[in-house]
């Protein structure tokens, strides 16, 4: 299948996308420093999901590629978050 | 349609230019790429067979009879490591999917046929690396082919090579997995929409996200066993705080959806044998997809069923049991979508329909014990007896296996343009279901009496089922040699056949057999058809 | 009909981006066993992985990761660059990407140092006679750190081969897709660290 019409993302996006990752970093760092006890580690794990979106759609352009691409990798994590879920059906229970 | 020019060379006659076995060993053609696992695979399932006969031999009498426990140990460990990383798994894949995945969705080859070489390479490697662990060090490992903790990094057994051997075919198993979804999503012929595809494309494109998603996992968990051995991680040393049954999830988490990487192409053969000798379209291609699909997806969930008495959770027992039984479904559906196929078709009982027939009886045994298996009360009574090792080679040897020889028996014409002799082929196979039978039935008694597996031992009252066991392993193994001398027979210098011996409506049969070297002179074209293929 | 030597293979960009996007996830998955394990071991652990945490010096952790976010984005720019034909600006950017690369490498080699200087290393004695928590703490950070410190490293070596391709012209405008499978994989080792940064420096 040929390319029709290549979609460019202009460098600005990747600035703005770059300083969200960064503020959300620091927001991390911050927020890990006060003591929320077992939220901790869920905000984190949120912060960094964020994040980690951020890279795939715009960094890693599945904003703009085609929805095949989308499905996989969702389809993916969610497996693969699942499988951590049935585990955890495991360990949370003894 | 095609161009069948006698004057026309067939794959085997184009050598790109190469002599010898370099047309073989430098090849980018996936069915020169698919034969060479041919004859490796089967080299190798001789040698598997010729493991489990001597484990059968040591147990046709308690005690000792040709072996001592360590030596035992190690027999079914490498048995177990040869049938599924180097068989199984790979077997239908690798050689059918390998040879007949472009040629049915009407491609000229897969879309990464260097990388397919690749795959290739890594497989040698990995059996290279795995046969290293038998002669060096401290002797074959002995730990089964699971591999569990904290044995497997206790044992001073060679497990290092053989770990690593494991990881290069899992790599290997990976990346003919992803070269065959790039495939399909991409090479289909024009108008040959999804709900179009041949079943056993459907069924190579499932296993290909199962070879995707779960081998890595296997992939660093041998990791983890290695970084137990030589750094002392602890991961699954309890003296250092690990737990042993996180490895056995890991371990699991892959190796349960292995088995639908062994079975679903299995499945995609039978659904192209019987429409094929029942002159019929298969009943229900929607069904069958789906159920494809399901199998692969629903099969991710119920891996711990192998655990029931691990001492996990109880809610984990409850979770895992309850997906076992919905995993069965999908698998019950396809069972009646091929009988609803039979069903007042004109049968022609020929070599791949026995099989395949084979196949459905056989398997619904493996199935109906993988219930009792999968529902806790009765688990617990026959787990690790020689009713789960039944239970596993009805499934896999039975159901994979038949489809296998239903698969050769079917396209081998196609592949060497020559036919087998159908007597002997009918001969083969009688032996064989009848030594099979004899040899794996009794094993689902005797574990129900309580023998234990993977001893090299047993109580004196076990002694006469064993016995007939042993006779019938034998008996079987007549059988293979019956068949596979016949199908090396006819490949070599059977008479010669055309395009479609079998009268199938499938793609494969409009080309050449053997095929030429592109499969197609002019890509199909299916826009605007209405035909299913078969 | 002439025979071929072989068979005539069409480029498919399309399809080496979506075989590109099927090996990040079983990277993606590679990792997530030794993910599963942390989870485990953590819920098992909490109170030891809080502690064992305070070890790690969370300025360089914090440093390594603003590094590697910056060097996805100039790695992301260079797609842009390259579709804009600007050769020179791909190659600036592949270089800076390289660099901030090779910073963090650098950056890990002496954490790990000092780590081993304090008796931290896995199948120390030390470490095992902190308790169970610590050691499989300190396991999970040098395995883990470790794995991705070799992806950093794969990631660094297919950027400098693509680099070299754009070099002899056989990565160019209207033929990229080398370019773009390389930056994935780049972007998939951001991704990595993107969750072990929280997992392993900001537990207190």
């Amino acid at each position: 299948m040929s390319e029709e019409k290549q979609h460019i993302t202009p460098y600005a996006t990747y600035i703005w996308i770059l300083a969200a990752l960064l503020i959300l970093t620091f927001a991390t760092v911050a927020i890990t420093n006060v003591n929320l006890g077992p939220l901790s580690v869920t905000t984190a794990m949120l912060i960094a999901s964020i994040k980690a979106t951020l890279v795939l759609l715009y960094f890693m352009h599945l904003k703009f590629d085609q929805k095949i691409y989308r499905f996989m990798t969702t389809v993916v994590l969610l497996v693969f978050f699942m499988v951590i879920i049935f585990t955890f059906f495991d360990y949370l229970f003894r | 349609m095609t161009d069948t020019a006698s004057s026309q060379l067939n794959f085997f006659e184009e050598k790109g230019g190469r002599k010898g076995l370099w047309a073989w060993l430098l090849t980018t053609d996936h069915k020169r790429i698919g034969l060479m696992y041919m004859y490796v695979i089967l080299t190798f399932f001789i040698v598997g067979v010729l493991l489990g006969l001597a484990i059968r031999l040591e147990l046709i009498a308690p005690g000792q009879t040709i072996m001592g426990p360590q030596t035992y140990n190690s027999f079914f460990t490498l048995h177990g490591v040869i049938m599924v990383f180097v068989i199984v798994i790979p077997g239908l894949p690798a050689i059918f999917g390998n040879f007949f995945l472009p040629i049915i969705i009407g491609a000229k080859d897969v879309s990464f046929p260097k990388l397919n070489l690749f795959s290739w390479y890594l497989f040698m490697s990995g059996i290279f690396v795995v046969l290293i662990s038998l002669f060096t060090g401290g002797g074959p490992p002995d730990t089964g082919w699971t591999f569990y903790a904290p044995y497997s990094f206790k044992t001073t057994t060679n497990m290092l090579p053989m770990v690593s051997g494991a990881f290069l075919l899992g790599f290997s198993s990976i990346l003919t997995g992803l070269n065959f979804i790039v495939t399909v999503h991409r090479l289909r012929a024009p108008g040959m929409k999804w709900m179009k595809l041949p079943l056993f494309a459907w069924a190579i494109y499932g296993t290909g996200w199962i070879q995707l998603f779960a081998t890595p996992i296997v992939g660093i968990t041998l990791i983890m066993i290695v970084a137990e051995r030589l750094l002392g991680i602890g991961f699954f040393d309890p003296a250092l705080g690990g737990d042993p049954v996180l490895y056995q999830h890991l371990f699991w988490i892959y190796s349960h959806p292995a088995v639908y990487i062994m079975i679903l192409p299995a499945m995609g053969i039978i659904s192209e044998v019987i429409p094929t000798f029942a002159r019929k379209a298969v009943f229900g291609y929607n069904a069958i997809v789906v159920s494809t699909m399901a199998i692969a997806i629903v099969g991710y969930f119920v891996w711990a069923h192998h655990m029931f008495t691990s001492g996990m959770s109880t809610t984990a027992q409850f979770i895992f049991s309850l997906m076992t039984f919905f995993v069965a479904i999908p698998s019950a559906i396809k069972v009646f979508n091929w009988v609803a196929t039979l069903y007042k078709g004109s049968i022609s009982l020929q070599p791949p329909l026995l099989w395949a027939l084979g196949f459905m009886f056989l398997f619904m045994i493996g199935g109906f014990t993988g219930l009792i298996l999968g529902a806790l009360a009765t688990d617990v009574h026959v787990h690790n007896t020689s009713f789960v090792v039944s239970h596993f080679h009805y499934i896999i040897f039975g159901g994979m296996g038949s489809a296998f020889f239903a698969a050769m028996h079917y396209w081998l014409p196609k592949m060497y343009g020559k036919m087998y002799n159908i007597r002997w082929a009918n001969i083969g196979f009688g032996v064989f279901f009848i030594g099979f039978n004899v040899l794996y039935f009794p094993m689902l008694i005797l574990g129900i009496q309580g023998m234990p597996r993977r001893y090299f031992d047993y109580l004196p009252q076990f002694t006469s089922l064993n016995v007939a066991s042993t006779i019938g392993s034998w008996v079987m193994a007549i059988g293979l040699a019956i068949i596979i001398t016949n199908l090396i027979k006819g490949a070599r210098s059977g008479p010669a056949v055309g395009d479609d011996p079998w009268g199938s409506k499938a793609l494969e049969w409009t080309i050449p057999s053997p095929p030429p070297l592109e499969n197609f002179d002019v890509i199909p074209d299916f826009t605007e058809t209405d035909s299913h293929k078969s | 009909m002439e025979s071929h030597t072989h068979p005539h293979i069409h480029r498919d960009d399309q399809a080496s981006k979506l075989g590109m996007w099927l090996f990040i996830f079983t990277e993606i998955l590679l990792f997530g066993g030794l993910f599963i394990v942390y989870s485990i071991y953590r819920y098992m652990h909490q109170t030891a992985f809080h502690l064992a945490g305070e070890e790690l010096n969370d300025t360089i952790g914090t440093i390594n990761t603003v590094i590697l976010l910056v060097s996805s984005m100039t790695i992301a720019m260079s797609i842009t660059a390259m579709q804009k034909g600007n050769l020179k600006l791909v190659m600036q950017l592949i270089y800076v990407t390289v660099f901030f690369g090779l910073i963090f490498l650098v950056n890990k080699y002496f954490e790990w140092q000092v780590k081993f200087e304090h008796g931290l290393y896995p199948s120390s004695k030390f470490v095992q006679n902190l308790g169970a928590g610590d050691t499989l703490f300190f396991s999970l950070y040098f395995m883990m750190t470790g794995l991705h410190a070799l992806h950093i490293i794969v990631g660094l070596t297919v950027l400098i081969w693509v680099a070299v391709y754009i070099k002899k012209g056989r990565v160019h405008q209207t033929k990229y897709a080398f370019l773009e499978n390389g930056a994935l994989y780049w972007h998939l080792v951001d991704l990595i660290w993107i969750f072990l940064f929280p997992l392993f420096y900001l537990i207190h």
